[in-house]
């Protein structure tokens, strides 16, 4: 139950926190002029994004791992029996951190397309809505107006993998075997095997982080 | 001996405006250039072009060997940007710490770089808390790092008092003694006379004139001006041996051509008995400079221009990031504002 609800939150919180933290990685550079000097060194642009990637997610980690900590050690506190979530916890956990990785690797793109602060956190607050609370309830209307259509059997599936977000709640929730607590979306995780949303985890993160150095090498100081 | 830097019929256009046209130069191993232009005479652009930050419309460069921007001519050339700007949270310690190891170098020389230019008694404050010359030191200590063939300085001394401007330039002298090429742009025309080898002056995107200070002044053909003064009583005698002098009082003003220099200066030590003393005053550096840029623009167009930086800096300096979080249908929201930012280049945008 507890790492059910810790889902429902760390959807909406994860991707918020990495986006905050990277969307005046490159933008905040350009604005405080720091950047044409950085890019005439010999790092490549590619490690310098992987570089603040790497310390992003490190503070993310940190984050993750001391709120999820608390969580366990006050359920432990309460209940002895809750020592029977730890799995759970610890898939939580790392499923959390890619997904984090994720949105620090969106964020980078959104900032170096914008190159203005202001820009990118704009960018990156609608990416959020749409990403994390628009796309259910688009999908959800869709699936209600279609009924036991084909876009409830076979689309529908493959656009809650597409989307990180919900697939790091399908594979927490299908896997801790939670569905019942879970509203909504979360039903859906009884239809799709958690290899696939597995999969889904780990190839946003590469696609993110690919997806950012494009952006990057478009920069002109 | 191969050119450290050499520039060929360079070209560069934004959105069709030629910001440079056809600029051709070679600096070699231990010589130091300077370049020398008006506010958007291309100065930084060409700049920009070397290290490889922008791309060029037309013609080639090439940087020790390589193409400019490549990992070769990366790791041989330093930069110091206009208005070098640093992270103000970092001291300067942890600043050259962190450029030193992306070139590959230790950190823990970053003290004795910044003993070099000065800066070790502020090695371990924040930057945010540096006056401008002291983070154009910051700037000046990051380019030091790992003896560069090629370095490449846009307005260096601006901002830096006499007494620091004299240090840098013997920093320099130390470095192209060691054989490193040096090319800086500047306004200060009188420093740059003394302290480089060769002149370019850039104007609307092309090179104007270039060589040492001897030959711009030849190449120019401009007016070598004399100072006499008479012995009491002699300045009539002098003025009618020397016609063309202007007198006033027992002083008298001359001016002739580069050519006729020596015959003057001859029938001017046949009066030597009723003169009490000569001065020769070659053109400046400002009186070539002078005529070879544009007309001032008008003033209406500098008013706007002011007021466009100002209304932009007025945007920027406050800025407002709302989260906003859902959670489980509570509505929770927070907001990020941060004070009045760092001051940034926009004084320059009005000048293109």
């Amino acid at each position: 139950m507890t790492v059910a609800s810790l889902t429902s939150l760390s959807v909406y919180l994860v991707p918020l926190v990495a986006l905050l933290m990277s969307f005046d990685a490159v933008a905040g550079e350009v604005e405080r002029g720091t950047l044409p000097l950085l890019l005439t060194y010999p790092a490549a642009r590619v490690e310098l994004l992987a570089g603040k990637g790497l310390a992003h997610l490190a503070v993310l980690s940190l984050a993750v791992t001391a709120g999820y900590g608390s969580a366990a050690a006050a359920a432990l506190w309460t209940d002895a029996g809750a020592v029977a979530g730890l799995p759970a916890l610890w898939r939580l956990t790392w499923t959390s951190i890619l997904l984090g990785a994720t949105f620090l690797g969106t964020g980078y793109a959104l900032s170096s397309l914008s190159r203005r602060p202001s820009g990118a956190a704009g960018l990156a607050v609608g990416l959020w809505l749409g990403l994390i609370v628009l796309w259910d309830l688009g999908l959800l209307a869709a699936v209600v107006a279609d009924g036991e259509g084909v876009f409830a059997t076979a689309v529908f599936p493959k656009l809650l993998l597409a989307n990180p977000a919900d697939a790091f709640r399908l594979f927490n929730l299908a896997s801790s075997e939670a569905t019942a607590a879970a509203a909504g979306v979360g039903g859906a995780a009884a239809t799709i095997p958690p290899w696939q949303s597995a999969t889904s985890l780990f190839l946003w993160p590469v696609a993110a982080l690919a997806i950012a150095a494009a952006a990057f090498r478009r920069v002109m100081p | 001996m191969t050119p450290t830097l050499t520039i060929s019929h360079l070209t560069k256009r934004f959105d069709g405006v030629a910001a440079l046209t056809d600029v051709s130069l070679a600096v070699a191993p231990g010589e130091r250039v300077a370049l020398l232009g008006h506010n958007g005479a291309g100065k930084s652009t060409m700049m920009k072009i070397i290290l490889g930050l922008i791309p060029a419309t037309g013609g080639s460069v090439t940087v020790c060997g390589a193409a400019p921007g490549s990992a070769q001519a990366r790791a041989q050339v330093a930069y110091l940007p206009e208005n070098a700007a640093f992270h103000p949270a970092l001291t300067g310690e942890e600043q050259i710490a962190h450029y030193l190891r992306l070139r590959g170098m230790g950190a823990g020389l970053a003290a004795e770089l910044l003993d070099r230019v000065g800066l070790g008694h502020a090695a371990r404050r924040r930057i945010g808390t540096y006056s401008k010359g002291m983070r154009q030191r910051v700037g000046l200590a990051q380019a030091l790092i790992g003896k560069p063939r090629l370095m490449v300085l846009d307005e260096p001394t601006s901002g830096l008092d006499p007494v620091s401007r004299r240090d840098f330039y013997a920093l320099l002298d130390g470095m192209a003694a060691e054989g490193t090429a040096i090319l800086l742009s500047s306004h200060a025309l009188t420093e740059v006379e003394a302290r480089t080898d060769r002149i370019l002056i850039l104007s609307k995107g092309r090179l104007m004139a270039g060589g040492s200070m001897a030959d711009l002044r030849r190449d120019a053909g401009l007016p070598v001006q004399m100072h006499l003064t008479a012995v009491n009583g002699y300045a009539p005698d002098i003025a009618s041996a020397l016609p063309g002098a202007i007198r006033t009082g027992a002083d008298l003003r001359l001016t002739c051509s580069q050519d006729e220099k020596l015959d003057l200066l001859a029938r001017i030590s046949a009066l030597h008995p009723k003169l009490a003393d000569v001065e020769i005053v070659p053109p400046s550096l400002e009186d070539i400079y002078a005529p070879l840029q544009p007309e001032g623009r008008p003033m209406i167009r500098r008013v706007l221009a002011t007021a466009s930086v100002e209304f932009r800096i007025a945007l920027r300096n406050r800025w407002v990031a709302i989260a906003i979080a859902l959670d489980d249908g509570v509505f929770r929201w927070s907001c990020r504002r941060r004070g009045p930012r760092r001051r940034g280049n926009w004084g320059r945008t009005g000048c293109r």
